[in-house]
């Protein structure tokens, strides 16, 4: 008995230890951030490895993923007569709940396991003392880039993710379900509320944080070789995914569980 | 005798229930070469990350130039951090930036701008360590062991640091090519005038470098002296050491014990 509550009592420290210096992480990077020196083309570099380069993936797992979803409510929705919900249904669920959830884990499976890698790979190799020893802060020359691009980068590529889920399904719903296609995007645009769109960018832009912030703390927190860095990929995606899920969750109740 | 440059009294440092130094106590004076040799996991690296203020002392204090690392923040810190060079076990060679990026870094703090007077400043740094013009534009995973080190070398010197740093400047490169290494450590200490501290338990790069040799052990300096005496020091941790011999008063632990490299996600403090 005393040795579970020795172990439950291991593993809650621990939690809130890792907390701990997860936040002190964020912390000491947002500081810094603050002051020079900037590398604004480290930035740059990074909004095109984050960004630009995330377009296709991202376009293309939102059109199925519209469209798979158009299909459903049609199918749903023509048990009680309500097929005609489609248009409505389908640009609420997107760009509310799976554009930027379905985009956030994507992106935390593409971004925070290469940041991961990369910087774990550049702790173990010692890299990240040799940025220090040649007069330049790691935190400055290596993070804040990244968390940077991240967070502006992901309500882009959620607006994006938005338009093209739309799209996909305005195509299945007008050549497979007979649906007329000025009806189609009327029904859209008078269901769609700014409101939506808000906590659409809202959400996007935590969760952009997230995954870079994950990917970051655990690439430079890595240690021991090849199986550190891939402990830390590991770590980095799958505390994303959690806390990517958890925050969308708590954002939701927030704007719109009072309505 | 002058003021000692580098400083550690009584330093102590631990990562969880580890003690890695215990009572570590060294002074280098301006323009000496030190080399520290010891065991694997003898704290030897850590000893360099104190002093270079990438990590804080539990208990006592590291002067470099009559000034307390522990207390320096920001920019002090940072001007602290600019007087060292240091030359990586691995080379830690940026992989991502071409050789002669990698080797005006220092220069550039980072900020990548688009000079040739700094390519051409890197080609002079590389033709110090025998390297030609024909790597700059390379890789440097496209560059073999020892010209990594060498890469390695010129980004180190490339400020022109006051005091540098060897860590393990021979391991994982054969005979000759350590011999070639060694050859340039004592060039550029000698040529540039620098204060030169070298981490290493390879004992011909020891007597080659050396003008003194100090023995870590356990966490603290056990013995030091000039590198003639090194050989009939009458300390039977060294004669173990210097011999290579299994059996003596140093027991070889099995686990590693240098759990120093990375167990705090130190954001290279200030």
């Amino acid at each position: 008995m005393l040795r579970l509550l020795i172990a439950l009592g291991t593993v809650v420290i621990g939690a809130f230890a890792e907390i701990g210096r997860v936040a002190r992480f964020a912390f000491t990077a947002l500081i810094r951030a603050l002051s020079p020196p900037f590398y604004p083309r480290r930035l740059a570099a990074q909004l095109i490895a984050v960004g630009y380069f995330s377009l296709p993936v991202i376009g293309m797992t939102a059109l199925f993923t519209g469209a798979a979803i158009a299909q459903q409510i049609f199918v749903g929705g023509s048990r009680f007569n309500a097929a005609s919900t489609v248009p409505a249904v389908t640009v609420i669920a997107l760009v509310r709940e799976l554009g930027p959830v379905m985009g956030g884990l994507i992106m935390a499976g593409r971004v925070a396991s290469a940041m991961a890698a990369e910087l774990g790979t550049m702790r173990v190799t010692e890299q990240i003392d040799a940025l220090t020893t040649l007069r330049t802060d790691p935190v400055r020359y290596l993070i804040m880039p990244r968390i940077v691009a991240s967070t502006l980068v992901m309500p882009v590529l959620v607006l994006i993710t938005n338009i093209i889920g739309v799209a996909g399904g305005w195509a299945l719903a007008v050549t497979r379900l007979g649906f007329n296609s000025a009806e189609y995007l009327s029904v859209t645009r008078q269901y769609l509320k700014a409101d939506d769109i808000t906590s659409s960018m809202v959400k996007a832009a935590v969760f952009g944080f997230i995954i870079a912030l994950m990917g970051c703390y655990h690439g430079f927190s890595s240690k021991g070789g090849a199986e550190g860095v891939g402990r830390a990929t590991t770590d980095a995606v799958v505390s994303a995914f959690v806390l990517i899920l958890a925050s969308n969750l708590i954002i939701t109740v927030l704007v719109f569980g009072t309505k | 005798m002058s003021e000692p440059l580098i400083l550690m009294e009584d330093v102590c440092k631990r990562f969880g229930p580890k003690t890695v130094l215990r009572g570590m106590s060294l002074s280098v004076e301006p323009g000496e070469s030190l080399v520290i040799i010891g065991g694997s996991g003898t704290g030897k690296s850590v000893t360099l990350k104190c002093i270079l203020g990438l990590m804080t002392p539990d208990r006592g204090r590291v002067l470099v130039g009559g000034v307390e690392v522990g207390k320096l923040r920001g920019a002090a810190m940072a001007r602290h951090r600019a007087r060292f060079g240091m030359l990586f076990q691995g080379g830690a060679l940026f992989d991502s930036l071409s050789v002669w990026r990698n080797v005006s870094f220092a220069l550039t703090e980072g900020d990548i701008g688009r000079s040739a007077s700094l390519r051409a400043q890197a080609i002079d740094n590389l033709a110090r360590v025998g390297l030609g013009a024909d790597v700059a534009d390379l890789k440097p995973a496209e560059l073999s062991g020892g010209m990594q080190k060498r890469v390695a070398l010129a980004r180190a010197i490339a400020a022109r640091p006051e005091i540098m740093f060897f860590d393990e400047p021979t391991t994982g490169l054969d005979p000759i090519m350590a011999d070639v290494i060694n050859n340039l450590i004592v060039e550029l200490v000698r040529d540039l005038g620098v204060t030169a501290v070298t981490i290493t338990h390879d004992l011909s790069s020891a007597r080659k470098i050396a003008d003194r040799v100090a023995m870590l052990y356990n966490g603290k300096i056990i013995w030091d002296g000039s590198k003639d005496r090194l050989y009939m020091s009458g300390n039977p941790y060294v004669d173990q050491f210097v011999a290579g011999r299994a059996e003596g008063p140093i027991q070889m632990a099995v686990r590693r014990g240098d759990v120093g490299r990375a167990e705090e996600a130190d954001l290279g403090g200030a």
